[in-house]
């Protein structure tokens, strides 16, 4: 494989901070996203040449926003495989910036998925959008119940059964965001909680307490991505891709092992490409839509055996301070968790490698490389993972 | 008999075989003439090597559950009334299938517990298979 290190940058960021909106549309919020992190950037308009994006609600997400901002961008991509689809973007960005057939691309997502009134995790078929189940899987899967959060409860039952995971192991993880979250102005929920909270919360699907659930918010965001070239000339310091790999994972025909994530697929190609192994990451942004998503995914990705997850997560390790500091803006499953995630983790990221928050509680010391892991879909059935390696200069 | 009011299973030529023979009380899986391998959910090209020399075959029905959730909460009609048992039952050939846990308490269920096929008539032309303990 030809060396993508450094080949495309990450120059522009923008979280639109809402977490409720119910007068907006998902393409202005989009629009309003993209102008701010052209600023942030130091671009303009006539820069972007690649348009990059997904949704919950619209089918040609990339058809409809390029009419709405009138761009005719060189490359359109709404890949969709849930809420690690920005990951996968970036991945697609750096390879088509790396063969010169664009410059600049934005990534971009919005939704409405609270003002709306999406049940996300416990909607039943009616997060499908249709109550006609399709003749297959549909009429073999969904006609048995399945909820998002089911899907997930499900692997949280048998890793528990497998390797001893206890519940107040899952809760800690949700602790640590609440954590994180209470030094984000912008996180939802900022209060902090025990484990005790977490463990008498109701239980939506066992084991999985509520507190073991990402919350549902509106919100949208934009990252720009550049050449070097350009890169060189942006306002802000480059954060350089280092390595992307992309993976899914699914039943197998019924027969593969489910306990193993897209993650292990997905995370070999980018260490291999970004030259870095698990001990070289100060940080990382693991797409956290369950509790037991973060236990699996750290797992997955190498960063402790198969089944020690729930020993990983104990006394600190995963917080701010501790030796693999995850999600410092509290994540999905405090701050915000808008249907799909990803291109959050990719923002949170940066802002730690351009060392924003220094001199206070929220930055990650020293921070010269970090991980984004988007999943996306439901572990307990088909599902994507996306993982990016960024670095500063 | 009680109203269903779960969804119900859309059926195509692909899969008319499987539920005609549900309602006979029949599980069927698929296995391939080319490579020997079983596979579920039911399609019309083998998973494994591609070839289309599927043939229907009648699954023993008994397996085990692999894995469970009791859910509390599910907007959907037929599942918003209470708890129920979602679950993955591996067939005793191997393949693993999403279901329902019936015929008793939730808190029974456990991952190992042996489990047999039962249908419940939705409409008059399709059963649905689920699963119930072996005691």
């Amino acid at each position: 494989m030809v060396d993508l290190r450094r080949a495309a940058a990450i120059v522009g960021v923008h979280e639109h901070i809402t977490r409720y909106a119910p007068d907006k549309s998902e393409q202005q919020i989009q629009g309003e996203s993209i102008i701010k992190a052209l600023e942030d950037a130091g671009l303009e308009k006539k820069d972007v040449d690649g348009l990059f994006c997904a949704s919950m609600s619209v089918r040609s997400s990339g058809l409809n926003l390029a009419d709405y901002l009138n761009m005719y961008p060189k490359m359109v991509d709404n890949t969709t495989v849930g809420g690690g689809s920005f990951e996968f973007h970036l991945s697609h960005a750096l390879n088509a910036i790396y063969a010169g057939r664009i410059n600049c691309a934005v990534i971009t997502y919005a939704t409405q998925a609270r003002s709306g009134g999406v049940s996300v995790g416990t909607g039943g078929i009616s997060r499908q959008g249709h109550p006609r189940l399709d003749p297959s899987p549909d009429s073999f899967e969904e006609l048995y119940g399945l909820t998002t959060v089911g899907l997930y409860a499900m692997i949280a039952q048998r890793h528990m059964h497998l390797y001893g995971t206890t519940s107040e192991q899952l809760a800690e993880i949700a602790v640590t965001m609440r954590r994180h979250a209470s030094l984000n102005p912008e996180a939802l929920f900022r209060d902090l909680i025990t484990v005790d909270d977490v463990m008498r919360s109701p239980v939506v699907s066992t084991p999985l307490h509520r507190n073991d659930c990402c919350v549902i918010t509106d919100g949208g965001g934009a990252v720009v991505v550049a050449s070097p070239e350009l890169a060189r000339n942006c306002k802000q310091k480059p954060v350089w891709i280092l390595g992307a790999g992309e993976a899914v994972a699914h039943q197998g025909a019924g027969k593969r092992d489910l306990m193993y994530i897209a993650a292990k697929q997905s995370h070999v190609p980018a260490f291999e490409m970004a030259g870095v192994t698990q001990k070289d990451i100060d940080m990382a942004m693991i797409y956290d839509s369950f509790t037991i998503t973060v236990l699996e995914t750290l797992e997955d990705l190498g960063f402790c055996e198969k089944g020690e997850g729930g020993q990983f997560v104990l006394n600190g390790r995963i917080g701010l301070g501790g030796e693999l500091p995850i999600n410092t803006d509290g994540g999905g499953l405090s701050s915000n968790h808008p249907g799909m995630r990803g291109l959050f983790l990719l923002l949170e990221a940066t802002r730690q490698l351009r060392g924003q928050f220094e001199g206070t509680e929220r930055q990650v010391p020293d921070c010269k490389i970090a991980l984004c892991h988007g999943t996306g879909g439901a572990l307990g059935s088909r599902h994507s993972g996306g993982t990016v390696i960024l670095a500063r200069d | 008999m009680t109203t269903w009011n779960k969804p119900l299973p859309t059926i195509i030529g692909e899969t008319k075989t499987f539920w005609d023979m549900c309602r006979r009380g029949v599980l069927l899986i698929q296995k391939c003439d080319s490579c020997n391998e079983y596979q579920w959910y039911p399609r019309g090209i083998c998973a494994n090597c591609w070839s289309n020399d599927i043939k229907w075959v009648p699954s023993s029905g008994r397996g085990t559950v692999w894995t469970f959730t009791v859910t509390n909460q599910n907007r959907t009609q037929g599942f918003d009334t209470g708890p129920y048992v979602l679950a993955l039952v591996e067939l005793e050939e191997g393949v693993r299938m999403f279901t329902n846990i019936v015929e008793c308490d939730p808190k029974d269920v456990s991952i190992g517990m042996a489990v047999e096929v039962t249908f419940q008539r939705a409409t008059d032309q399709i059963s649905v298979p689920f699963f119930k303990p072996v005691y």
